[in-house]
């Protein structure tokens, strides 16, 4: 007799595309705000469009506040129950610090907080694909680019989740940003202005939603600068 | 179903999980409308591909704002049910005047959910919660790994593929009591007729801000004689 009954997966992946662009006194970071499940366990794979939305600030869930004082973002896709496991451990550990040294962590110092509690469960992931983007303490743009188990490298740009395999070649080449192999270094944030980089990121996703069935809905697009933070939406394609 | 003791000492190769389930319960189906949430949801409960029970109730009020359904292994429900019971009811022995409202009931799942498969020994259920509570509706959904969202209509199972296409057509923000009734019966006609494991008797559940009402039991009306359903093999002779 072969076997009668349904196995179990603890993963799923809801899908999702996340973006960021560092430029020289800015930082912009999207995300989509759809998720696709398979939202039930007796029914193999169910495909929905749950209309769910995807997560920017790394306080706060989807259209959570913004507080001016925020220096980093993350956005993040994968499996959605990892995803906001994640945000909710982040949150817990920067409130902490706040508590304990008076201030907001920077964003490089959240950039390795994340790497550390991605690697912490390093033989049971999360399935959490990330991209962390803000001001470094020197004002200067930065993006962190991450796997699901804590690897991570800071650069000018990155992109991750079901739309990177077709973002990133396309940000390659409209931001041919010099090689990490250079000697001595040269610095990898965008030549762009900050209202270029918000239409090139419009036109990522845009492009994205049109072959990639995990990726549409609508836009979230979070810009940080010396300014303070703010959020801007985008409709996408909802089929 | 819980045979996981996390106390149980070394040796863990002989720690036995549900891997998977075995009364199950299919589709439920939630809803906002004008007053609050409605649900509905059969009464079958099946032992594999068994029809093995019928009278199975699997929308339930918990504390004073929510109502729960649950399709899935119905011993998990149970076993749900009595811990948001000893929440509701611990909740309610400090005697503040504040209640748990459907918020915090539908994440205090959201935890447990994600808690177990965590550990391995998932609850193997998929959940809706509804409520109101201070003039607020919520109605949310969680599976069995933990995946949990809100949206103004939800619903589990064969109800993915077979209700919410109808109630993304129907469904707006001013239902009254009656068309959202109406709405539910329809979407639980094509499920009875589509769905082998459905049951022709169902409740339906209403959550307001009086408070909750469980219908009694009853059938739909339905209609078997179309020759499609007399003569299922029509234009698909086999050689045999």
């Amino acid at each position: 007799m072969t076997k009668q009954h349904q196995n179990w997966s603890p993963y799923d992946n809801n899908g999702g595309t996340c973006v960021a662009i560092a430029g020289a006194d800015y930082c912009v970071v999207a995300a989509d705000t759809r998720a696709v499940g398979c939202i039930s366990p007796f029914t193999g794979a169910v495909r929905q469009k749950l209309g769910m939305l995807r997560v920017i600030s790394h306080l706060g869930m989807f259209g959570g506040e913004l507080s001016r004082a925020d220096k980093s973002l993350m956005a993040s896709s994968g499996f959605q129950a990892d995803v906001r496991a994640l945000q909710k451990v982040l949150a817990a550990r920067h409130l902490i610090y706040q508590h304990q040294h008076n201030k907001q962590m920077s964003c490089p110092a959240m950039a390795q907080l994340l790497s550390n509690t991605l690697y912490y469960k390093r033989f049971f992931p999360y399935y959490a694909f990330n991209v962390l983007g803000g001001l470094d303490t020197e004002g200067k743009g930065c993006v962190f680019t991450y796997d699901a188990v804590g690897s991570y490298e800071r650069v000018g740009y990155s992109s991750q989740g079901s739309g990177a395999t077709l973002i990133t070649p396309f940000l390659d080449n409209q931001l041919k940003s010099p090689s990490p192999l250079l000697l001595p270094a040269k610095d990898a944030v965008t030549p762009l202005s900050e209202s270029e980089a918000i239409d090139l990121v419009k036109t990522c996703f845009a492009s994205a939603t049109e072959r990639d069935i995990y990726t549409g809905d609508k836009l979230e697009i979070v810009v940080i600068n010396a300014d303070g933070i703010r959020r801007e939406y985008m409709e996408l394609r909802k089929d | 179903m819980k045979l996981l003791d996390s106390t149980d000492s070394g040796n863990s190769s002989s720690i036995e999980r549900t891997q998977y389930p075995y009364v199950t319960g299919t589709s439920v189906i939630g809803i906002k409308y004008k007053d609050g949430i409605l649900m509905a949801a059969d009464m079958g409960a099946s032992y594999g591909s068994t029809l093995r029970y019928k009278s199975v109730e699997r929308v339930k009020p918990v504390g004073k704002h929510s109502l729960i359904g649950a399709s899935g292994e119905i011993s998990d429900f149970q076993e749900i049910l009595r811990s948001l019971d000893e929440l509701i009811l611990y909740d309610n022995m400090w005697d503040d005047g504040n209640s748990l409202g459907p918020k915090e009931v539908h994440n205090y799942l959201t935890r447990m959910m994600y808690n177990r498969r965590n550990k391995f020994d998932p609850l193997w259920n998929s959940l809706v919660l509804g409520g109101v509570k201070n003039g607020q509706k919520y109605l949310g959904m969680v599976s069995m790994i933990g995946v949990h969202f809100e949206d103004n209509h939800v619903a589990t199972g064969f109800g993915n593929h077979l209700a919410r296409p109808i109630l993304r057509d129907e469904w707006h923000e001013n239902l009254t009591f009656e068309d959202g009734v109406k709405l539910l019966e329809k979407c639980m006609r094509v499920l009875l007729y589509r769905d082998r494991s459905a049951v022709n008797k169902l409740q339906i559940a209403k959550i307001t801000e009086e408070g909750v009402t469980v219908s009694q039991p009853y059938a739909l009306k339905t209609f078997w004689n179309f020759n499609a359903f007399q003569n299922p093999t029509a234009g698909a002779e086999g050689s045999w």
